[in-house]
């Protein structure tokens, strides 16, 4: 018999609904924001928080990865997001509702909700007999419409835990309830060790996401999703920041094709550009 | 409406002010082994534009603190250096710095906290500023405060840089935190006659660190610093391999004097290290040249180099979205392009 591992995993993962990657945005003409009547999906680095939770089942020991949760926080729309995560391997999920027409909320309001979550789970003795601590939160490290950022950091700082953000590789040693994380830095790469419990944000490189089948986008109907008000965490979601406006960039205005290499070269002349 | 979990995270140390206070930021100056980083100078010249007095704030090992103080003590604008010497600051990490941070907020009279976007502000900020209940402004490109009503308005690119937002942070927010786009701003020179009060600083030493540094491997390089090159030399996909890569792409750069970059494609197979790659979750680069050679141009890579001066893009196919941008497009192999180009520019 083999023993037991030492501690089993509770994954948490965060996931946003964000206008697609391959959409080219349109400012709205009151510039109050973008055009959002437009093809939606999961932000891409979730997708990566996603398939590295179901990996890291896959490369653990049968067991060690008890339970996976997807968790979103958005209008109703946001149920798909959730149903994708489910397709590809998360067990569960939980949707806190917003009122379809309400702002976006702001990255500390959803860090707070996804705090509270996580002390409900963590804190209430009967939740954690029959569910177990929620111990690793992967996310993303950023959202790509807001370009904020900091969901991860917040969340790590409001829960006191450790944090690995740009992750590029995560290695779990349960019997010593430790993740070694290599994370991307300006110019390089740099490795932490961190403790359990902990926040880690994925970066590009940490993995490449899989598609769900078809069965499994099936099966996935059928998986649990929690539904919960604001109220239920207790989160206010009025944002701090005022959005003033939103505006077009500068337009740049390509200057047009040469002919040949000589031609670029003159013009690199022109533009005072020369061989050091 | 209560922000009624604000209760149980409302730190010590956040304040209530009757009316705007004067700005007074504090600056993270982050340094590699005793030099200072350029983006915190850029991080310098946007915290001035405030209108207040400017702190900056070092910390590190004593073997290189006391340089970094030096070299900061002479930089324009600057009113005050508060410097904090520990071994754990050597390799600093989120969880051991916020502390400090938290300490130096609670009991002064700062409304801003700067620093630059980069990898370790990026890390750091978010995680102060939500124990002190505020939000971070990530990669501002323009700043302004208004100290009749103690707002700051920032603007900064969303969608990645396809839309510009502009933001008001209002009085409401006791410490307005953000980082920095260096490109956005030019770096804070140094002043003859400068000479800004150094302070030390007690460090809060951190027991039972949830997190320990293991290494950090640079990658090494004898070209100028991507981000703050004046010219950028990318390769994409067309590249074929690394050996490709290096072979076609470093003779024209060092005829050039210039940076290597490279896009998503070219660093995902391999041809290029990651901390090439320019692009919204790459580096962000604003030179004077901006050659793109076999690079389509998907909007993930414009956002992270349309602000430079000068684009020239070589590409085989006439439609590539890059010669949207380009202010001088070649439709070519570049195979064939790159060989003459270097021996034009030798001429």
């Amino acid at each position: 018999m083999r023993p037991s591992p030492a501690r089993l995993l509770n994954i948490l993962v965060p996931v946003k609904r964000a206008v697609d990657y391959s959409v080219k945005i349109r400012v709205n003409p009151q510039q109050t924001g973008i055009d959002t009547n437009v093809k939606h999906s999961m932000n891409p680095f979730d997708e990566i928080a996603v398939e590295e939770a179901i990996r890291l089942r896959e490369r653990l020991p049968p067991g060690t990865v008890k339970h996976i949760k997807a968790i979103s926080i958005g209008p109703a729309k946001s149920l798909d997001v959730l149903r994708t995560a489910l397709a590809v391997g998360a067990d569960s999920a939980a949707h806190v509702v917003l009122p379809e027409n309400a702002p976006a909320p702001e990255p500390l309001a959803i860090a707070k909700t996804l705090a509270s979550y996580i002390n409900l789970q963590n804190n209430d003795a009967a939740k954690v007999a029959k569910d177990g601590k929620v111990d690793l939160v992967v996310l993303g490290k950023q959202a790509i419409d807001d370009d904020l950022g900091v969901t991860g950091q917040m969340l790590a700082g409001l829960l006191g835990w450790g944090q690995a953000t740009f992750a590029s590789k995560v290695e779990v040693d349960v019997g010593r309830g430790e993740v070694v994380v290599t994370r991307e830095i300006d110019g390089g790469a740099e490795e932490v060790r961190c403790r359990l419990p902990v926040v880690i944000t994925t970066d590009l490189r940490l993995n490449e996401p899989r598609y769900a089948s078809l069965p499994n986008i099936m099966k996935a109907k059928k998986k649990p999703v929690e539904k919960l008000a604001p109220s239920d965490l207790g989160i206010d979601y009025t944002p701090q920041l005022t959005t003033l406006r939103v505006t077009e960039p500068p337009k740049r205005v390509g200057g047009g094709k040469v002919g040949s290499v000589q031609e670029l070269v003159e013009r690199l002349k022109d533009a005072g550009i020369t061989g050091v | 409406m209560l922000r009624t979990s604000t209760r149980l995270y409302r730190p010590v140390c956040a304040r209530t002010y009757a009316t705007g206070a004067p700005p007074h930021a504090l600056v993270f100056l982050e340094h590699r082994k005793g030099t200072i980083e350029s983006g915190s100078l850029s991080a310098l010249t946007a915290a001035q534009q405030l209108g207040g007095q400017v702190s900056a704030l070092v910390i590190g090992s004593s073997e290189h603190v006391g340089g970094v103080v030096e070299q900061a003590k002479k930089l324009k604008g600057l009113t005050s250096v508060l410097h904090s010497t520990s071994p754990q600051y050597a390799e600093p990490l989120p969880e051991i710095v916020t502390p400090l941070l938290k300490k130096l907020l609670s009991d002064s009279s700062f409304t801003h906290v700067v620093s630059a976007t980069s990898s370790f502000g990026k890390s750091l900020l978010p995680r102060v500023s939500a124990n002190l209940d505020v939000p971070t402004v990530s990669d501002v490109t323009s700043v302004e405060h208004d100290a009749s009503n103690d707002s700051t308005i920032f603007t900064r690119p969303v969608y990645a840089g396809n839309a510009i937002s502009t933001v008001s942070a209002p009085s409401s927010i006791p410490i307005k935190f953000f980082t920095v786009r260096g490109t956005a701003f030019a770096a804070a020179p140094t002043e003859e006659g400068s000479n800004a009060e150094a302070k030390a600083v007690e460090p809060v030493q951190v027991d039972d660190c949830p997190t320990e540094h293991i290494k950090t491997t640079i990658a090494k390089s004898d070209r100028p610093d991507l981000s703050v090159a004046s010219r950028v030399v990318s390769g994409g996909r067309a590249l074929k391999d690394a050996k490709t890569f290096e072979s076609t792409l470093y003779p024209l750069a060092d005829v050039l004097g210039a940076a290597v970059g490279a896009s998503r494609a070219a660093v995902d197979s391999g041809y290029a290290d990651n901390s090439l790659q320019v692009g919204q979750t790459g580096k962000v680069v604003a030179p004077e040249l901006y050659m793109a050679l076999g690079i389509s141009g998907a909007i993930q890579h414009l956002a992270g180099m349309k602000d430079s001066k000068l684009i020239v893009a070589v590409n085989k196919d006439p439609d590539a979205p890059i010669f949207q941008v380009a202010d001088v497009g070649l439709v070519a192999d570049l195979f064939e392009v790159v060989p003459q180009l270097v021996e034009q520019l030798k001429k």
